[in-house]
């Protein structure tokens, strides 16, 4: 038996014996994941000694080195390791924008002290983060963003606003873009790091268009940040945020997936019903869904070239644009065949059979997809650019 | 397995791309197609494939082969298709060596030498209609004497003028539509009874109208059990569709890259048209896709070589995505082209003809659409 297969056996041992039950079902939506933070409350004990586990053998964040909280796998590991996870149909133990976002970023620029202090609580799920980004007048064009931090010798004093900031008023601590030099556009902002229970910080929930508020208003009013508090040089922090927007768009992208099953058409099916040929019942939605489940099973197989090429250092570095672009794309239009396939089911907004409008608000939270994270038509322009080499671009 | 080349096949992408550009460019494409070749291709370049070994990809080393995969046959492919290099690769050394690898060994070694010395030529006799419907056989071969009988007609027999030699999926039971009673026949040129009218089609290739009138074959001219030629037509359709989906894929990649270079050199308005977000755009969604459509032929050709048992979802997976992406590859192509595009001069148009030929060959993208659909239990 080869090494790997023989860390197969390993894990598969370790999940079969770990993982509770509960946590082997699908994720019916946002209540049904773990946030992790310092107000978090566990939805079940499964769900806690989940989180407690994977968190003590590091595989929150596998591929982390281990004295930052990870197992330290290789990359051929960690494949394995989402193999068996997804074998078993294993929930992620924590959903955590410190691994997907902040995390990447520190082990590219943090210091090995930022590293132990931020990255251990992020992987055991103690500390909730959210990302200060997006400004009012500074959306698409992000590095025009005004948030001003004055320099008071041993700290900063930040005023000033953000917006779309996912889940800040569950937060515990924001990274935040925050402009430091008013006379440079790019070399003129910091990446700072501090707690949301700062003074002068306060969040407003944003309600969408799907009844949720996922999103917030976040306002800074003379909030003190200490300078050891600052992820890499002062007035360089534009090179942390496009590091790490490349993680977050490498995430967004994910959502193209779906949820795990191999075939939309063959949930719609059953709604639906078939004619005496055994085909669904309404030809052109099955000609639509067939031409749907081609283009997610070909993404699908695009997500596990792109994993492997980045692993392996052979991607193109803009390539995460190409993949957030296609794949909220094809998010947007899975979530459009699902209302067209459970028809006037799927138009309930409260009702107990919908799951209080489970499939319309999900239908209506993915339009954000193509627009958080840099929209659709911002990661057409940087293929161009960056990609294609296109001039002008 | 990632899904990425790995260093041989890397090294086999890099001398297949080097080959086809020096001995098989568009260049050469025009040159054949303007003296109109009767048989679409060059000999000579035929055997200087048998050299290169390219031939023998898919034939195991027990016949002096490469004994390699659907992968490396399609890193071939993907250079076929984007150089447009004429060749009988497709039909011989792939359709045609993947249904003798399910025949007996006599067979084989009366075929390979040929086909790994780069001279023998093979075409499949499948289609008896206009549209792919592999199930849909009425051609029959009735037991006589030591051997069979042929009769009936095919369509669609690409390089059948050419070929030494047909293989012929002919009814041996059952009615037209059974999934059982075919079988498979290798049957010679010379064949009496069985004549071919060729046809020039329009990327320039040639496909043949075959009929057979009563024409006698030995039992041994069977290819793999008889009555149980599906086993067999299901190895031709896997390695075909998987083939032909890589080389479109050349054929997209191609017609991308010549478009995006001209956006960088057309100037129109005293700008280069490459800077318009317009066409940016529409370009950066073709790259988008055409990534796409790339990991989809290479997990098709992996899963075919695991012999995994969703190989043949994605085998419809990407005939279908690349067969979309390719069509959007060259119209786009030739409509960022501009007048230029609508000219024999530019070669943009060349790969919109070779896409249309190619997306029609066992199964276009709606085809397999529907394929992915029965395969979904809808």
């Amino acid at each position: 038996m080869s090494e790997l297969d023989q860390f197969r056996q390993e894990i598969r041992g370790w999940l079969e014996e770990n993982c509770p039950p509960e946590m082997r079902k699908p994720v019916r939506g946002d209540e049904d994941m773990c946030w992790g933070g310092r107000d978090w409350k566990f939805q079940s004990d499964a769900q806690r000694q989940w989180l407690e586990r994977c968190a003590a053998k590091g595989y929150t964040v596998p591929e982390w080195p281990v004295e930052y909280g990870g197992a330290g796998l290789s990359p051929a590991q960690a494949k394995i390791f989402r193999q068996e996870m997804a074998r078993i149909k294993a929930r992620s133990p924590l959903s955590s924008f410190g691994i997907w976002m902040l995390g990447p970023a520190l082990l590219h620029f943090g210091s090995h002290e930022q590293k132990l202090k931020y990255l251990v609580p992020i992987s055991r799920g103690e500390v909730r983060w959210c990302q200060g980004y997006s400004e009012p007048g500074s959306g698409s064009d992000l590095v025009s963003l005004q948030t001003y931090g004055e320099d008071k010798g041993d700290h900063w004093i930040v005023n000033g606003q953000k917006i779309w900031t996912s889940y800040a008023d569950k937060a515990d601590w924001i990274f935040c873009l925050v402009r430091t030099d008013k006379t440079n556009k790019y070399q003129g902002i910091s990446f700072l790091l501090f707690d949301m229970a700062s003074e002068g910080v306060s969040t407003k929930p944003i309600k969408l268009i799907s009844g949720s508020s996922p999103f917030c208003e976040t306002f800074f009013d003379n909030v003190k940040v200490p300078k050891d508090q600052i992820v890499g040089e002062i007035n360089r922090g534009w090179d942390v945020a496009k590091y790490l927007l490349g993680h977050e768009r490498e995430m967004i992208s994910g959502g193209g997936l779906g949820d795990g099953a191999p075939s939309l058409g063959a949930q719609i099916v059953a709604a639906i019903g078939k004619n005496e040929l055994g085909q669904m019942d309404d030809g052109l939605l099955r000609a639509d869904l067939a031409n749907f489940d081609v283009d997610a099973l070909a993404f699908r197989a695009m997500a596990e070239r792109f994993v492997d090429e980045m692993k392996a250092g052979k991607g193109h570095p803009a390539q995460p644009n190409m993949m957030k672009y296609a794949g909220t794309e094809l998010n947007k239009d899975r979530h459009e065949l699902i209302m067209a396939g459970f028809g006037s089911d799927a138009l309930e907004w409260e009702s107990q059979a919908s799951g209080e409008g489970a499939k319309a608000r999900n239908w209506l939270r993915t339009k954000a997809n193509s627009i958080e994270g840099g929209t659709s038509e911002v990661m057409l322009n940087v293929i161009a650019k960056r990609i294609l080499d296109l001039p002008g671009a | 397995m990632p899904l990425y080349l790995n260093e041989d096949q890397t090294m086999l992408h890099d001398s297949a791309s080097e080959f086809m550009k020096s001995e098989g460019p568009v260049t050469h494409f025009r040159e054949f197609r303007d003296k109109n070749c009767k048989d679409g291709f060059s000999h000579g370049l035929w055997k200087q494939f048998g050299e290169m070994g390219f031939t023998g990809i898919l034939v195991g080393e027990e016949d002096g082969g490469l004994g390699m995969g659907q992968v490396e046959a399609g890193i071939v492919l993907e250079q076929i298709g984007r150089n447009l290099t004429p060749s009988p690769f497709l039909t011989t050394s792939v359709v045609g060596v993947s249904a003798l690898n399910a025949g007996g060994k006599p067979l084989r070694d009366r075929y390979m030498p040929g086909i790994l010395a780069g001279k023998t030529v093979l075409a499949l006799a499948l289609e008896e209609g206009a549209k792919h419907r592999p199930e849909r056989i009425e051609t029959r071969a009735e037991r006589s004497g030591n051997g069979f009988t042929i009769s009936g007609k095919k369509q669609f027999v690409v390089q059948g003028g050419s070929a030494d030699t047909l293989i012929v999926v002919a009814r041996t039971s059952g009615s037209a539509n059974d999934a059982d009673g075919l079988t498979v026949f290798a049957v010679d040129k010379d064949s009496a009874g069985m004549t071919m009218d060729a046809a020039r089609l329009v990327d320039s290739a040639m496909a043949a109208h075959v009929t057979f009138d009563n024409v006698t074959v030995d039992a041994d001219a069977v290819i793999g059990e008889l009555d149980q030629g599906a086993e067999v037509v299901k190895a031709i359709l896997r390695a075909g569709r998987a083939g032909s989906a890589a080389e479109q894929l050349g054929v997209g990649g191609g017609a991308m890259d010549m478009t995006v270079n001209y956006l960088k050199e057309r100037k129109q308005f005293g700008r280069y048209i490459g800077e318009f977000q317009a066409l940016q755009h529409r370009a950066a969604h073709l790259y988008s896709e055409m990534e796409i459509a790339r990991a989809a032929v290479l997990k098709a050709a992996q899963l075919l070589d695991e012999s995994a048992k969703n190989a043949d979802l994605y085998v419809s997976v990407a005939k279908a995505k690349t067969g979309r992406v390719t069509n959007l590859a060259v119209r786009e192509g030739v409509q960022m082209h501009g007048g230029m595009g609508m000219t024999d001069e530019f070669d943009i148009g060349l790969y919109m003809k070779r896409d249309r030929a190619l997306n029609e060959f066992l199964g276009d993208a709606n085809y397999h659409a529907n394929q992915v659909a029965l395969l979904h239990g809808y």
